[in-house]
Parts: structure tokens; C-alpha cells; sequence
């Protein structure tokens, strides 16, 4: 048994109208797109650490848009 | 800001390059063409979000027949490093090889798995073709029969021509924001901009904060313009007709596949990495000769609810004499017979005389900047 994934209970009638809505995309099972769309939102909530410039880097950044002219 | 696809901006350029090289005299070196460096640099600075490498075995068979990796992430063009069966057989899982380029270690590839597969399959699912006159399964005809996954990290960007509007979506993240722009349209371009192009974008961009004008570079065929002239054509256009402030031009060192409805996806996935909202999509987007329905990269999109960027589908322009304007079918009214459409090949065939187009079809300054080139077209 996997044991790094946890089981959700959600209403019987979301689960069909989502499997309806699923139907003829690329989506293999409700499961799976509810897991794409939470990570989703996850991600989009809070950018990870990893993503996260540092004030230098983006310091860098913004004076290389300024040498090329893209920011006053 | 629109999240990174997949929910995370990748970056694999290499904090500490000294400490791989020192491995110089140990690794192997496999010898990388141009192409191969342009979807290496797409994979470590981001474009290629959620990429790490190059696709494994699961993913690709995923992208083939779902359109989307393994873990369900919408991906619709494979990723793929493909070998000549003799250099890939000596290679094993685990071991680390520089990719050389122009004499020198440009990467460093760690090999995961090696994979054959069926060029007809590649061909029909990708292209829905196996025509050998379709420009992207000649490519996939031509390659190796042999794919090898693995990770990617960059020791240092080749790509140097045209270095000064080569942004990477960690520098355009923080160009928009700079800008203050919240919704934010992406236009693909592989040609210089007459007048049909310029009502598309500014259509867009009135309902919106900013035009990311996004140039594709990349190998081209005989006959179509210089990746240069583009890029002045559209400064030149750019400087004259739109506002500094709601407008930006840098380029995508990207190839070309002509696969129609999925490459639209895949242009809208890198644009969305780029940190845009909106991705334009005209008729026959990135299409070649008559392989696809013209609205079949429209119609794609219907099943990819969770692409997390929104296409704007434009189905015609054409100046109506009746309207005495630039309209689509949706707001003009007028029959077929009040309409001229923009010509590509007109307009070609002008500037390839050093003839300025009228300017009901192009701006001058646009055309006079595209005649005073060296060069115009690929010889
Ligand atoms: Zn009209």
C-alpha cells in the first residue's frame, strides 16, 4: 500500500459532474485532475523557495533591462 | 503573476561551473548542433517549464497519446535528445556527459533511461501525418532511432546573436511586474509585421496592459526572412506606432515543428512560462501547406481547460473598403467582395523589389527599414 498518499472524501454528485466534465480531455480519471488542479493552485498560492529570486538576482535582472532598454 | 506551467519556473544553469568542469578530462563529450543547444537553453532557463531534460519513455508515450506528461501536466510537443544508436549503446544510467558546442562543454546531461520508439507513430500522433512532404516528419524521419532521457544543466548560454532581446522568463517575470502589468498578451511571429498583424495585437492589447511580441528564432527555410529583419522590422514598428509602456519585443530560440493544433498549445505553454495571461491564435497557427483545418489550432484548446492561459482566437483580417477599415468576421457585415486580404506574397514580392508596399498594407517606415537591409530572405 502507498503510504505517501492520502485518501479525500468529496460529495458523490461533484464527482460525477466532474467526471462528466473530464470526459474528452486528456484527464484519465477524476482523481487525476483533481490532483493537477489542487497542485495548481498550490503552486500558485506561494511560489517555492526554489523559485523565489533573491533581491541580488533580481537586482541583476532589473540592471540587465536597464543596459538593454527594456526599463528606464 | 501567472504561475510557471506545471507550478514550478525551472532553472538549471549551474551555480558552481568550476566545480563540473574539473570533470572535463573524465566525461565524455557528445558533439550538439545548434538545435539540440536551443531546447538545452529552453530547459534551463524555464521556457520548458516543468522540464528538467529531456523526456524519459513514460512521458513521451504520455505526450503521444494524451497530450500531457505523465503526471497530467498539459505537454503536447516531445522533448526528446535522440542518439545515434552506437554512441547511445556505450552510455549507461547514472553517467554524466558534456554536450559540446563550438569547441567547448556547453552542458551537462546526466542519462536516465534510453528509448526506442516508431517514427511513423511519432509522426502520425504528433503531425496526424506520415507525408514525408510535411516539413516536421522529415525532421522526425531524419533523426536517430534512439531517445535518451535525462537531466539538463547548463555551464553557459551559446546562443549570442541577437543576445540583446534574448530574455528568459525569469527576466521577463520581473519585467512585467516592473511594469505594473497584470494581464498580459502574447503574439507569435515568424514574419515581419504589416498592417493585419498590428490590428491583431492592438485589439488584444485594448483590453489588456501589455504585448509581449515574442519573434520565434530558429533554423528557416529558403525564402523566408531573416530572423534580423524581423527584429528591426517590428523595432521599427514599435518605436513608431505603439507606447513604450505597453509594449515588449525578445525573441524564443525555439524550432519550428508546423504541428499545427499542438504546437499552438506548446507556444501558448512557453508564453505562459514567460509570465503571460494571454496567448493570440490566429487561423492555421503553425500550420504548413494544407495539413490542418484552419480553426483545428482553435479548437484544440477545448480540451485543455487547465492550460492556465488564455487563447485569443482571431479567424480573419482583412481591410473592407465598405467599413474603411481593418475588420474581422466578427464586426464587419460586408460581403467578401468589400474585403482585401493582407498578401503575404504581395507584400514579399514588393519589398523583394525594393518597392515599398502601399501603406493600407504596411507602414512605411516599416517597409523602408526592411529595404534597406543587406539581406531580406534565407538564400
Ligand atoms: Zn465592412
Amino acid at each position: 500500500m502507498e503510504t505517501d498518499k492520502v485518501t479525500i472524501k468529496i460529495p458523490r454528485v461533484l464527482y460525477n459532474n466532474l467526471k462528466e466534465i473530464i470526459s474528452d480531455t486528456g484527464f484519465s480519471s477524476v482523481n487525476e485532475f483533481i490532483v493537477y488542479c489542487m497542485r495548481d493552485i498550490a503552486a500558485s498560492g506561494k511560489i517555492t523557495e526554489d523559485d523565489k529570486l533573491t533581491h541580488d538576482e533580481i537586482s541583476l535582472i532589473k540592471q540587465r533591462l536597464k543596459k538593454l532598454g527594456y526599463i528606464e | 503573476m501567472v504561475g510557471p506551467h506545471g507550478g514550478k519556473l525551472i532553472n538549471r544553469v549551474l551555480k558552481d561551473k568550476a566545480e563540473v568542469l574539473k570533470h572535463e578530462n573524465e566525461f565524455e563529450f557528445i558533439k550538439v548542433n545548434t538545435d539540440v543547444i536551443r531546447e538545452v537553453e529552453n530547459i534551463a532557463f524555464g521556457v520548458y517549464s516543468p522540464l528538467e531534460g529531456f523526456l524519459n519513455k513514460e512521458d513521451f508515450e504520455s505526450v503521444l497519446n494524451r497530450k500531457r506528461l505523465a503526471n497530467g501536466v498539459p505537454w503536447t510537443i516531445p522533448i526528446v535528445f535522440d542518439l545515434d544508436d552506437k554512441v547511445a549503446e556505450k552510455l549507461t544510467k547514472g553517467q554524466k556527459i558534456f554536450f559540446q558546442y563550438n569547441n567547448k562543454p556547453v552542458a551537462l546531461f546526466t542519462i536516465e533511461e534510453k528509448f526506442n520508439f516508431s517514427k511513423d507513430e511519432y509522426a502520425s500522433k504528433i503531425y496526424g501525418t506520415t507525408d514525408i512532404k510535411h516539413p516536421g516528419v522529415q525532421r522526425v524521419q531524419n533523426m536517430n532511432n534512439t531517445l535518451v532521457s535525462g537531466k539538463i544543466d547548463l555551464i553557459s548560454s551559446s546562443l549570442t546573436e541577437f543576445q540583446n532581446y534574448y530574455l528568459h522568463p525569469k527576466e521577463t517575470r520581473v519585467l512585467f511586474k516592473e511594469k505594473g502589468w497584470l494581464d498580459i498578451v502574447a503574439f507569435q511571429t515568424r514574419n515581419v509585421p504589416h498592417l493585419g498583424h498590428e490590428y491583431v495585437q492592438k485589439a488584444a492589447l485594448t483590453m489588456s496592459d501589455g504585448l509581449f511580441i515574442n519573434p520565434l528564432i530558429g533554423p528557416k527555410k529558403k525564402g523566408d526572412f531573416l530572423d534580423k529583419v524581423i527584429i528591426d522590422a517590428y523595432k521599427t514598428l514599435t518605436n513608431h506606432y505603439y507606447l513604450k509602456n505597453n509594449v515588449v519585443m525578445s525573441i524564443l530560440q525555439s524550432t519550428m515543428h508546423y504541428a499545427g493544433p499542438r504546437e499552438a498549445i506548446h507556444h501558448s505553454i512557453m508564453r505562459k512560462n514567460f509570465g503571460c495571461t494571454h496567448f493570440i491564435v490566429g487561423r492555421d497557427h503553425a500550420g504548413v501547406g494544407d495539413f490542418y483545418h484552419p480553426f483545428a489550432a482553435h479548437r484544440i484548446f477545448d480540451e485543455f481547460p487547465d492550460l492556465g492561459i488564455i487563447p485569443l482566437f482571431f479567424r480573419s483580417f482583412s481591410r473592407c473598403t465598405k467599413c474603411n477599415a481593418i475588420v474581422n468576421d466578427k464586426i464587419c457585415p460586408h460581403p467578401q467582395k468589400y474585403h482585401i486580404n493582407f498578401s503575404g506574397t504581395k507584400i514579399r514580392k514588393l519589398l523583394s523589389e525594393g518597392e515599398v508596399p502601399p501603406s493600407d498594407l504596411m507602414r512605411p517606415e516599416v517597409a523602408e527599414t526592411i529595404i534597406k537591409e543587406d539581406k531580406i530572405f534565407v538564400e
